[in-house]
């Protein structure tokens, strides 16, 4: 393995306030609720700042601006609409640096990931859904839709401006106004979106920010007087949010937890194969909903794929998340990292055997080095659960039929990976895969324009392109 | 002899329909022996229909779920083509059903023609819909990279259906053939007051070329049935349109438990008459997005 030199992104770009309030109707609050929690950097736990954790009555004075803005926001003409939303695609290109840098000391991601890949999809979105706003009537769902209301949207840690932007720039294009709750261990690049906002000149109350943790996200999804929950996070609170809106008229769209299979037949490309199980399940230290968490090899390619996969694992650079050679980087909190620990271990309690490369690990900060088990039955933990992290579970299969069978052997549906230089092979997998997205030669690829969402357990509603409107339309 | 028992000699006595559940193709009595007394609107006695129970309830669930392979495998042409056969086959049976109508509902006899005969337009309007609804619901995406990439709409899989109350055929054909032209499979929970046309139309279903298990119906308790089929963990979506305010959210809360694809009930009374637009598949399909690199 060569040797690298520290190639350290300057954190000097940015500026984080010792303390937050609450975005609310277009400027800073002061929460009413007195409870207040640092939000640190997973790669050093060095505390970042102060965050408000927003009650029951702050929560509903950002969706009483909300409401209000919604008599101005939801009859400007979809032109004009689609001109602030183009406004504030451009600066986020134009702070993409600064951006980058903040997301990846909150979160712990890799820089390159999120200056490469956050950041630029983050833009994308916003200038697809502007591009929206005056063009509904020909979106397929009737001559003049109508946007719903408030939309109230809860979001997760693994990526947090991403996230934001495939909830906020749908809603706003059709004329929605939010408000919106980033997740408790990383609110500080929705917090600098609220400044975009303003930069923006958005009419004051389109969007409210509302930091806290789950307490405040179930008092914004349980709010009277919100017309629609948009929710990205785990499974559990997703029922729970199925739940709790029962009997109301909320419309709801849950993007939650997966299981992916990543689908390996002995005719694949193999050295393209490893990058993409690479990808697949090491990408944002595994914290990726869709992630390929099961590799499902074939038996007579097994050997020779997982020795080259370790091999490639070997070459893996896991540490400052600044440092632009890294490309694994810190987990995001101590209780995920105490999740992904206690999963591991019930794989090798049950059995699997579990490997990793040599791997330094900081002395601070909370990490966990890439992991294989092999030997994994599907009875086993590992295989039916979501880690959310690092850790991958391999399992062998000898025909198209069983590797199915296999794969669809989960209460999720997010997502798929099939890699094989069969076309037919690839379409005959592809159309009995039940899952949201199946990527074929590839995995992990997003774009605004292509929708994304699960089949059963994995959610219901889609985000990204032309589907992606009818979350927020009177439809 | 007496002179009525005299004049009861001389006529003909009808054969009268024994009513039962709809289960993979087959038509069981139910399981638990119950039954349920089915009057007229005038409150006449009809026929002793069948009540169905949990185990029956899970029975049709197996049987939509064993269906399924086949039904969304068959092409779009064939299951538009079955749709069609199932309205020539009701179109076949107008008479029976009108006289159905007129019973269940108390309409008349005008009025009852026009909604059969809406009904098979609907079946018909519904059959056509079986291989263009992927034109509309799915798209080819252009992606800022090397990929081709596609979405397609796909059936969500095993749907509960709660049948309207009222309408006891075209509510029913409007809530049945949405679900199963893309490709689903269903367990319907007929309506508790009129059950009867709903047994008629199984007949109907059952000698259209439908496979069985595809079209699945229970008569009974609509409260009883419905929270089995809404908290089964095998079920995929639930539509709760028959369903009043109470027993929605008790199905809702339910669906939860396996994040059922809920369709809830129509905020205002449904006009059966009117275009149904393309709601009642779309609430029903799911999307799938394929990439794949481009490249030589």
């Amino acid at each position: 393995m060569f040797e690298y030199a520290p190639a350290p992104e300057s954190r000097d770009i940015v500026d984080i306030k010792p303390s937050y309030g609450l975005f609310i109707n277009g400027e800073w609050a002061e929460p009413l609720a007195e409870e207040r929690h640092k939000t640190v950097n997973p790669a050093s736990e060095e505390a970042l700042a102060e965050v408000a954790w927003a009650g029951e009555a702050d929560v509903d004075r950002a969706v009483q601006a909300a409401r209000k803005a919604f008599a101005v926001w939801s009859v400007m003409p979809g032109s004009e609409r689609a001109k602030y939303i183009f406004r504030i695609a451009r600066i986020i290109q134009e702070r993409a640096r600064e951006l980058a840098v903040l997301e990846s000391l909150d979160n712990g991601k890799p820089i390159r990931e999120s200056r490469d890949v956050d950041l630029p999809l983050v833009a994308a979105h916003f200038f697809y859904y502007a591009g929206w706003a005056d063009k509904l009537s020909y979106a397929g769902f009737g001559p003049d839709p109508k946007p719903l209301g408030v939309a109230g949207q809860v979001i997760p840690w693994n990526f947090p401006l991403l996230m934001l932007a495939w909830k906020i720039a749908p809603a706003l294009a059709c004329g929605n106004t939010v408000v919106l709750k980033p997740a408790e261990t990383t609110p500080l690049t929705a917090l600098a979106f609220a400044e975009i906002c303003q930069q923006a000149d958005l009419p004051p109350g389109v969007v409210n920010i509302v930091t806290g943790a789950g307490e405040t996200g179930a008092a914004l999804v349980r709010h009277p007087d919100i017309d629609k929950v948009a929710f990205t996070g785990s499974t559990e609170v997703g029922r729970q949010i199925a739940r709790s809106v029962a009997g109301s008229r909320k419309k709801v769209t849950l993007e939650l937890g997966g299981k992916a299979a990543n689908i390996v037949f002995d005719d694949a490309a193999l050295d393209q194969a490893v990058e993409g199980i690479v990808n697949g399940i090491f990408f944002n230290q595994g914290h990726v909903c869709c992630a390929g968490s099961r590799l499902l090899v074939q038996e007579s390619v097994a050997e020779e794929l997982l020795d080259a996969l370790k091999r490639r694992l070997s070459t893996l650079r896991l540490g400052d998340p600044l440092d632009k050679n890294t490309d694994i980087g810190a987990i995001n909190s101590a209780a995920q990292l105490a999740k992904i620990r206690e999963l591991s271990e019930a794989g090798v309690s049950e059995g699997a055997e579990r490997w990793s490369p040599a791997c330094p690990i900081p002395d601070k900060g909370y990490w966990f080095p890439p992991t294989i088990f092999t030997g994994v039955a599907q009875s086993h933990r590992i295989a039916r659960e979501e880690i959310f992290g690092p850790v991958l579970s391999v399992l062998t299969f000898r025909t198209p039929a069983e590797a199915v069978e296999k794969a669809n052997n989960t209460p999720y549906g997010l997502s798929a990976g099939v890699w094989t230089e069969k076309g037919s092979r690839m379409l005959w997998m592809a159309s009995r895969l039940r899952a949201g997205v199946v990527w074929s030669n590839t995995f992990n690829r997003f774009d605004p324009t292509s929708p994304f969402g699960g089949y059963k357990e994995s959610g219901y509603g889609r985000e990204g392109g032309r589907h992606g409107l009818e979350a927020y339309l009177a439809v | 002899m007496s002179e009525r028992v005299a004049a009861q000699a001389m006529e003909r006595l009808a054969v009268r329909k024994t009513y039962k559940l709809f289960i993979g193709g087959a038509f069981p009595r139910s399981e638990s022996g119950r039954s349920y007394v089915v009057t007229s609107s005038k409150g006449e006695f009809l026929a002793n229909a069948s009540k169905a129970s949990r185990k029956d309830a899970r029975d049709a669930v197996s049987a939509a779920r064993k269906a399924f392979p086949g039904w969304s495998g068959a092409t779009a042409y064939n299951r538009g083509q079955i749709l069609y056969r199932v309205a020539e086959m009701l179109e076949g049976r107008r008479a029976q059903f009108v006289a159905e109508v007129v019973d269940a509902d108390g309409v008349s006899a005008k009025k009852a023609a026009e909604l059969v005969d809406a009904a098979v337009d609907r079946l018909v309007w519904y059959a056509g819909w079986s291989d263009k609804i992927g034109a509309i619901q799915g798209s080819a995406n252009p992606v800022a990279g090397p990929y081709f990439n596609l979405s397609s709409p796909e059936p969500t899989g095993v749907v509960a259906v709660v049948a309207p109350p009222m309408g006891p055929l075209l509510g029913l054909v409007s809530v049945i053939a949405p679900v199963i032209v893309t490709g689903n499979t269903c367990v319907v929970v007929a309506s508790e007051r009129a059950p009867l046309p709903s047994i008629t139309l199984a007949e109907v279903l059952a000698t259209s070329d439908l496979p069985g298990g595809v079209v699945n119906i229970l008569t009974g308790s609509a409260a009883e049935i419905a929270p089995w089929l809404a908290g089964h963990m095998d079920v995929n979506a639930i539509d709760l349109t028959g369903a009043d305010a109470e027993l929605a959210v008790t199905c809702e809360e339910l669906a939860a438990e396996n994040l059922k694809r809920v369709l809830r009930p129509p905020a205002a009374k449904v006009d059966w008459l009117a275009d149904p637009g393309t709601g009642r598949m779309t609430a029903f399909l799911e999307t799938k997005t394929v990439w794949h690199p481009i490249g030589t």
